[in-house]
């Protein structure tokens, strides 16, 4: 199993050097470093002399190969610098943001993975009546909704209308969880509809195999067939999904945390987008891929743990 | 003027394209069962309405003409629908203007209400269709060729090639797509065809996947086989052989992807990288409604509205593209 | 004669489909006593694995439901119990193994977890007992080494192994009737020899009764005490074994004995009973098999052939047979055995 995993590692290489040129590649068309040291100087009308000085200070101004074995080598290291716009080190602002950031990813992922998986098996435990068709086409108008409303939406209904939860803002320490709470509620319930639809496939793919045959005829119960050899069995395809959506949510929040104003990594990578922060959204893009990553070869050990049929090779 | 007229005939091309290839593939015996099915589910059928719909609102919204030489270009949606613009917000079937100190009269009555700097917000919803179907449809065209190739390519020659391809869509995929999209937008700009490209990049690698998938199935199967056999060329058999059965499945998730493309048409604006300003787009009103619903007394209409006619046609293609995938396939029904 | 331990009377299990009701089991009488096995045979889309399903209420749900009979085991109607009281009987009075050992066992639990759980779900033990009783079983289907056995998973052993495992669960708790729904229709020759033998031996030794579905003939011989053919969900003939093979009297069973390849008849063209089994939803009013029948006269495709119960624990459903229809054609050279096939 070590092998495998440093196997994976060792893959993961050339794939964070193509991320890091694509980003690298991405940015300088989107900016030249004339324009960010620009809108970096404070100086309303920089001369000549000090855009090139902002220049040569953060290295922009060898050639273009140069600077990205620069990059790269710094980024393998993790030695991310400082933020182009701020000057702060990078690694500073990740530890603040990381905080924010893992409790709304951490509550968005285990609270929507109870919730999606519960009310998948009792679909499928209600499987052929009205429940599995209404719930069934319930799901698809959840996943009609565009996020933007279901953010808009909550915020207005639960926000301000029921003045239940503050509508944004973030409070560190144990006060974090109320501003969390509506974050979570919207990340739980716009991924509702498709979680809860694809988990019913599998469980029910699963509860027409021939061992769910097999254990009624030994008299087991309806309820351990479902909640013993069915959830056992659909954990496998469940296990895949849910595990490689963490990185996603943890980068997908971006959206959430800028609209409910949440100081975390997501914020932090739209300001940096913004302001044309290059060094930040570099070591975002890194990281985000290194998460990803990490993210795969961990649903790949999952995987082995719980099918025995696999054997990592 | 010929410029005009070109530009009016597009869309009817199209659409008369679209009919016809349909109409075909009726015919095929392969197709002739699935339309069967199709037929049968009246879920489906309303859906398929409803797409229509909005469909002829979009293609009415592409044809227009200019009244004099400096005279702005005004479709036919223009000429129906454009109301005089009121001085502000106005509620749905008011009178008045709402939020102002002094309610002004208005000038006619708006069946939505109206927005920010008066336009009637029905008009607005209505020119939301033709940036939807756009999007959709432009980015679709754009994609699943390529995607196909890719996909089908990799699947098929396998070894390094495959491994090329593979690493060329996991290095895409690991880029944070928010990130990947907004960056492109940057280097791209704002605009309808930008944001076709960029949606485009960022959707094209599950179609890949896919393919690839199932071409790998179909690569060992005895029917490839036999052509190879009678001694049919590498891309013979990819595109007459190989390509047919791929199609059922292409087509489920091109209708599914076209659901979360408009959706993420919202999202782009809000991130105010969305088309102009001036264009006409749900993801706009929305992006306006957040501000709105701050304001004493609450502006609803505005939001209402676009999410509403948002929701509702994405619902259609997610209903469209379930009783694809139930009528072309019983056996990948969920029950 | 004591009570027949099984005795199904009118059973009739039916099926929705979107193209009608499928009558897939249309009135199927039949008895099974201690220590005797009672073979099915027909072909596929007969009803044979519906009829199985239907004794332990197994049917696929929603579609199928048990339209109307009677199942009766030791003299109570099975078909009256509720849910709860058919779990306590699965399993435990009444055993059933499965034609696809590969997937009719859990991939992600061991031998020694679904043994147990058999084992448990009908007996409050302890785990240390159960697992002795689990490896005690292993060892009745001669298997090499049950204690690590217990420990491997279903994907780690052989079908017949499988196929061993199976009727281990089966017949762990001792039931008095053992339905085998082709049990060796997806093993090796070789293997299935081992398996009927085996399945025999403990029969011989716990007086039990089996119902053994399957569609080979050859099985069929090897096995079984009675033999009843069913087609297009009924039973058209039934006997002793040993008189079916060797005497059939119906057209079908002549039609199908007639059809296995015979070293005897070397160069000759194959035997074929033409034609198709019809669809379940619309099976011909009459006489079932009166499209396809060679014999077939102008009774067979107006009146619905009545079951003839004869001496010798023989039935049969058949017009041209039925002593009390007059102006029978064939008759008598089917009576006495002449006709040609």
């Amino acid at each position: 199993m070590l092998r495998y995993i440093i196997r994976r590692l060792l893959y993961a290489v050339p794939i964070l050097l193509g991320v890091t040129l694509v980003t690298f590649l991405l940015f300088y068309a989107a900016s030249s470093p004339e324009q960010m040291a620009r809108r970096n100087l404070s100086a309303k009308n920089p001369s000549k002399a000090q855009i090139s000085a902002w220049l040569v200070q953060h290295g922009y101004d060898k050639p273009l190969s140069q600077q990205f074995t620069r990059h790269m080598s710094e980024l393998l290291l993790l030695r991310f610098g400082k933020s182009d716009a701020t000057g702060e080190p990078i690694w500073a602002r990740l530890r603040t943001g990381v905080g924010p950031s893992s409790l709304v990813a951490a509550l968005v992922f285990f609270g929507s993975v109870i919730v999606s998986v519960t009310l998948a098996l009792l679909v499928a435990y209600f499987r052929g009546t009205y429940l599995d068709a209404w719930g069934v086409f319930i799901c698809v108008l959840l996943m009609s909704i565009t996020y933007i409303v279901y953010i808009i939406g909550s915020q207005f209904v639960l926000g301000r209308l029921l003045k239940y939860l503050p509508m944004a803002g973030y409070e560190h320490g144990i006060g974090a969880v109320k501003f969390a709470l509506l974050p979570m509620a919207v990340g739980i319930i716009s991924s509702l509809g498709g979680d809860v639809r694809f988990y019913r496939t599998v469980v029910l793919e699963e509860m027409n195999q021939d061992y769910v045959r097999t254990a009624r005829a030994k008299g087991v119960s309806e309820q351990a067939v479902l909640f013993r050899h069915v959830l056992k069995n659909a954990l496998i395809p469940i296990l895949t999904k849910t595990i490689l959506s963490l990185p996603f949510i943890m980068m997908g929040s971006i959206l959430l945390e800028s609209f409910f104003g949440i100081p975390g990594l997501g914020t932090m990578t739209v300001d940096a987008i913004n302001s044309q922060d290059f060094s930040v959204v570099r070591a975002m893009a890194f990281l985000g891929t290194i998460l990803y990553i990490l993210g795969s070869v961990l649903t790949d050990i999952c995987y082995a743990l719980v099918d025995p049929r696999v054997r990592l090779e | 003027m010929t410029g005009q007229v070109l530009q009016n005939l597009i869309p009817i091309a199209v659409v008369a394209a679209l009919m016809v290839t349909i109409v075909q593939a009726g015919h095929q015996p392969l197709w002739a069962e699935a339309y069967r099915r199709l037929r049968r589910n009246r879920l489906a059928l309303a859906a398929i309405c409803v797409i229509a719909l909005f469909g002829t609102i979009a293609v009415l919204d592409s044809i227009g003409w200019q009244n004099g030489r400096n005279e702005p270009r005004l479709t036919i949606i223009d000429r129906v629908f454009q109301k005089p613009a009121e001085r502000t917000y106005s509620a749905p079937l008011a009178g008045v203007t709402a939020g102002e100190q002094r309610p002004h009269k208005l000038v006619v009555k708006h069946l939505l209400g109206t927005d920010a700097v008066g336009e009637d917000v029905l008009y607005l919803t209505l020119k939301g269709c033709r940036t939807a179907f756009l999007l959709g449809g432009l980015t679709s065209l754009i994609v699943t060729p390529l995607a196909l190739l890719f996909g089908m390519t990799a699947g098929y020659f396998g070894r390094r090639l495959d491994d090329a391809i593979q690493y060329l869509y996991t290095v895409l995929d690991s880029v944070p797509s928010i990130l990947l999209l907004i960056a492109m937008m940057l280097v791209l700009g704002r605009g309808i065809v930008q944001m076709c490209i960029a949606l485009g990049v960022t959707s094209w690698v599950g179609l890949c996947r896919l393919s690839r998938g199932e071409t790998l199935k179909h690569r060992d199967r005895g029917y490839v086989l036999a052509a190879r056999a009678l001694g049919a060329s590498h891309s013979r058999i990819l595109v007459r052989h190989i390509l047919p059965n791929l199609m059922p499945i292409v087509i489920i998730s091109v209708t599914l992807g076209i659901s979360n493309l408009i959706l993420s048409e919202a999202i782009l604006s809000y991130l105010q990288l969305g088309v102009q300003p001036g264009v006409g787009s749900w993801g706009n009103m929305i992006d306006a409604a957040r501000l709105e619903l701050a304001r004493e007394p609450i502006i609803w209409w505005n939001l209402a509205s676009a999410s509403s006619a948002l929701f509702i046609l994405v619902l259609a293609f997610n209903v469209l593209g379930d009783a694809l995938r139930d009528a072309i396939d019983p056996r990948l029904r969920s029950s | 004669m004591a009570q027949p331990l099984l005795q199904v009377e009118n059973l009739r299990t039916y099926l929705r489909t979107p193209n009608g009701t499928a009558r897939a089991v249309d009135g199927v009488d039949f008895t099974i006593s201690e220590g005797e096995t009672l073979a099915i045979v027909g072909e596929s889309g007969c009803g044979k694995s519906m009829t199985a399903l239907s004794l332990l209420q197994l049917v696929p749900e929603p579609a199928g439901y048990i339209e109307d009979g009677r199942v009766l085991l030791g003299g109570i109607d099975l078909l009256d119990y509720t849910w709860e009281e058919m779990r306590q009987v699965r399993g435990r009075q009444i055993g059933m193994i499965f034609q696809e050992p590969m997937t009719s066992l859990n991939p992600t639990f061991t031998i020694g977890v679904q043994l147990i759980e058999a084992i448990r779900l009908h007996s409050k033990i302890d785990s240390k007992s159960a697992r002795q009783q689990a490896e005690e079983s292993l060892r009745l289907v001669e298997m090499g080494n049950p204690a690590q056995t217990m420990r491997q998973y279903p994907h780690e052993l052989s079908g017949g192994m499988r196929q061993r495992v199976m009727i281990a669960m089966a017949l762990v708790n001792r039931p008095s009737l053992l339905i085998a729904d082709e049990p060796t229709t997806a093993l090796d020759v070789t293997v299935q020899a081992q398996i009927l033998t085996l399945i025999r031996s403990i029969q011989m030794e716990t007086r039990m009764a089996v119902l053994l579905i399957t569609h080979d003939l050859a099985v069929v011989s090897e096995v079984s005490d009675k033999t009843a053919v069913m087609y297009a969900g009924q039973i058209v003939e039934s006997g002793p074994t040993r008189m079916i093979l060797r005497e059939p009297r119906h057209p079908y069973t002549r039609g199908l004995l007639a059809s296995r390849p015979s070293l005897l008849r070397r160069g000759q063209d194959l035997t074929v009973v033409g034609g198709r089994v019809p669809e379940a939803t619309s099976w011909p009013p009459a006489c079932r098999f009166e499209p396809r029948c060679p014999y077939r006269w102008t009774m067979c495709a107006r009146v619905a052939p009545r079951r003839i119960d004869s001496s010798g624990e023989t039935t049969l459903r058949c017009h041209l047979l039925d002593p009390d229809i007059e102006d029978r054609p064939f008759a008598p050279m089917i009576e006495n055995g002449e006709a040609s096939q």
